[in-house]
């Protein structure tokens, strides 16, 4: 059983990704601190969303994708034959542009995956349910219509909704691949704050098209392009002094 | 138009609006002088008519500054150039109010012979104009070497004020009926010495816009 109770920081070298003849990554190393926000911006295309999937291995199915490189959380190999991949999406959990709720109730999403655990105790269940959808800060809006259609939500809460369905596993690491970019500014502040709260415990790497997003919320920030890892430092550093001429243009929008 | 150059029109007539302004301040030390040499007071108490434009200008950069920022919220070297500017104006508005400072000094100065040469508070008025003049180019022109002359100048000015410091405590000292004048003038180039220690701030904002590092000097 592979440990995930010890420093959560990731570590990836020598990352190569080719979907098929397409090298849609090219030597990319990066350390990602734990309990950071970390973002990666880059044009569409770029590779950072296929860099995002790496790190809980949905790439795994995706046909003719072939990885090399070294992908370590702490001490765990990511691509190690021994690492159960069950385990491994349990503690890195993912969170979508497109909120994706289940179509069943509020309760039912939230206590998916504790069930598939194996935790069939209704009130172990009740309680992961409260303290998941508090952790997101949707429980006062959700608390008395838990057994409604999650469906039936907004935009907005259903995003939180899948946060907390995330939360509901004890992941150790998020992965957020544009979570926002969906929702208006009002659900936009409260993702923001939860990710302010989450990191407290939680590793988070998101993906962002926002720039002022990435200033706001993340401590580091990583510039793609064209599959390569341009720059990656101190977001402060980055909006405002970045080393790279071709950071500089994106962040400004003086490409194309 | 595409939004990326409305925004560089934008700064650009920031910087337009910059010079214009530092062109005032230079107008302002040079009539300083001049009216100092010349005993001129009605010139002397005009400057202070000048610096009410000086105040227009820094006003309406400052708001032209955030209007940029609240609308383009911009990043990287966009950010440089809009914080820098917004804090020289602070800087530029002071050469206003150090030359008309010295304006009413020369409009209540007893209309007396000097006691002595004013070649060293001349010297400090000229070196006060180079260096606002370039403090300001070495933004609108990225020149960082530049902005270190300006930096280095300032050393020039502070040797020149310890000159005409020690130059009328010898004539207090000689005699004490000096010393009314020599107040007055001890005043002129302590403004002059302000000057150059401004024109070191908009010189290091220079510098932070070319290299992302603000630095003290």
């Amino acid at each position: 059983m592979i440990d995930f109770t010890g420093k959560m920081n990731i570590s990836v070298k020598d990352c190569n990704l080719y979907y098929g003849d397409f090298h849609a990554l090219k030597n990319i190393n990066i350390e990602i601190p734990e309990k950071q926000v970390t973002a990666l911006i880059g044009p569409s295309g770029c590779g950072k969303s296929t860099f995002l999937k790496i790190l809980n291995r949905m790439n795994d199915l995706v046909e003719d994708c072939k990885i090399t490189g070294s992908f370590k959380i702490g001490n765990i190999d990511i691509f190690d034959k021994e690492t159960d991949i069950n385990a491994l999406r349990k503690n890195v959990g993912m969170v979508f542009q497109k909120p994706n709720p289940f179509p069943m109730s509020i309760y039912d999403n939230i206590a998916f995956a504790p069930r598939t655990f194996g935790i069939k105790k209704r009130s172990e269940l009740d309680e992961i349910v409260e303290n998941s959808l508090r952790r997101a800060s949707i429980w006062d809006e959700v608390k008395d219509r838990l057994k409604k259609s999650a469906l039936g939500m907004s935009g907005g809460q259903q995003q939180r909704l899948c946060i907390a369905r995330s939360l509901a596993a004890n992941p150790k690491i998020l992965l957020m691949d544009e979570p926002t970019s969906a929702l208006d500014p009002i659900s936009t502040g409260k993702i923001e704050e939860l990710m302010e709260e989450l990191k407290k415990d939680l590793t988070i790497v998101i993906v962002t098209h926002n720039m002022q997003q990435a200033t706001r919320i993340a401590d580091n920030t990583a510039f793609f392009l064209l599959g390569e890892l341009i720059e990656y430092g101190a977001t402060d550093d980055i909006f405002s002094s970045p080393g790279d001429e071709r950071t500089e243009r994106y962040i400004t929008g003086r490409f194309g | 138009m595409s939004i990326r150059k409305i925004f560089e029109e934008e700064l650009q007539n920031l910087k337009t609006q910059l010079v214009e302004m530092c062109r005032l301040t230079e107008q302002m030390i040079s009539d300083a002088i001049t009216a100092l040499l010349q005993m001129n007071r009605d010139l002397g108490k005009s400057i202070a008519q000048t610096d009410k434009l000086v105040d227009e200008y820094e006003m309406s950069i400052e708001k032209r500054c955030m209007r940029i920022l609240l609308k383009q919220q911009p990043v990287a070297r966009d950010f440089r150039e809009v914080s820098c500017a917004l804090k020289m104006i602070t800087d530029i508005e002071r050469f206003g109010d150090q030359a008309s400072d010295i304006g009413d000094l020369v409009y209540t100065m007893p209309g007396e012979r000097y006691i002595k040469k004013l070649t060293h508070i001349t010297a400090m008025g000229n070196l006060a104009i180079k260096m606002v003049r370039e403090s300001v180019n070495s933004f609108i022109k990225n020149d960082e070497n530049l902005a270190d002359t300006v930096i280095s100048l300032d050393d020039e000015m502070d040797e020149l004020f310890v000159t005409v410091q020690n130059e009328l405590i010898e004539l207090i000292r000689k005699d004490s009926s000096n010393a009314e004048q020599a107040i007055t003038l001890m005043m002129v180039a302590k403004y002059l010495e302000r000057i150059g220690d401004h024109a070191v701030n908009v010189a290091e904002w220079t510098k932070y816009n070319e290299t992302g590092v603000h630095l003290k000097y």
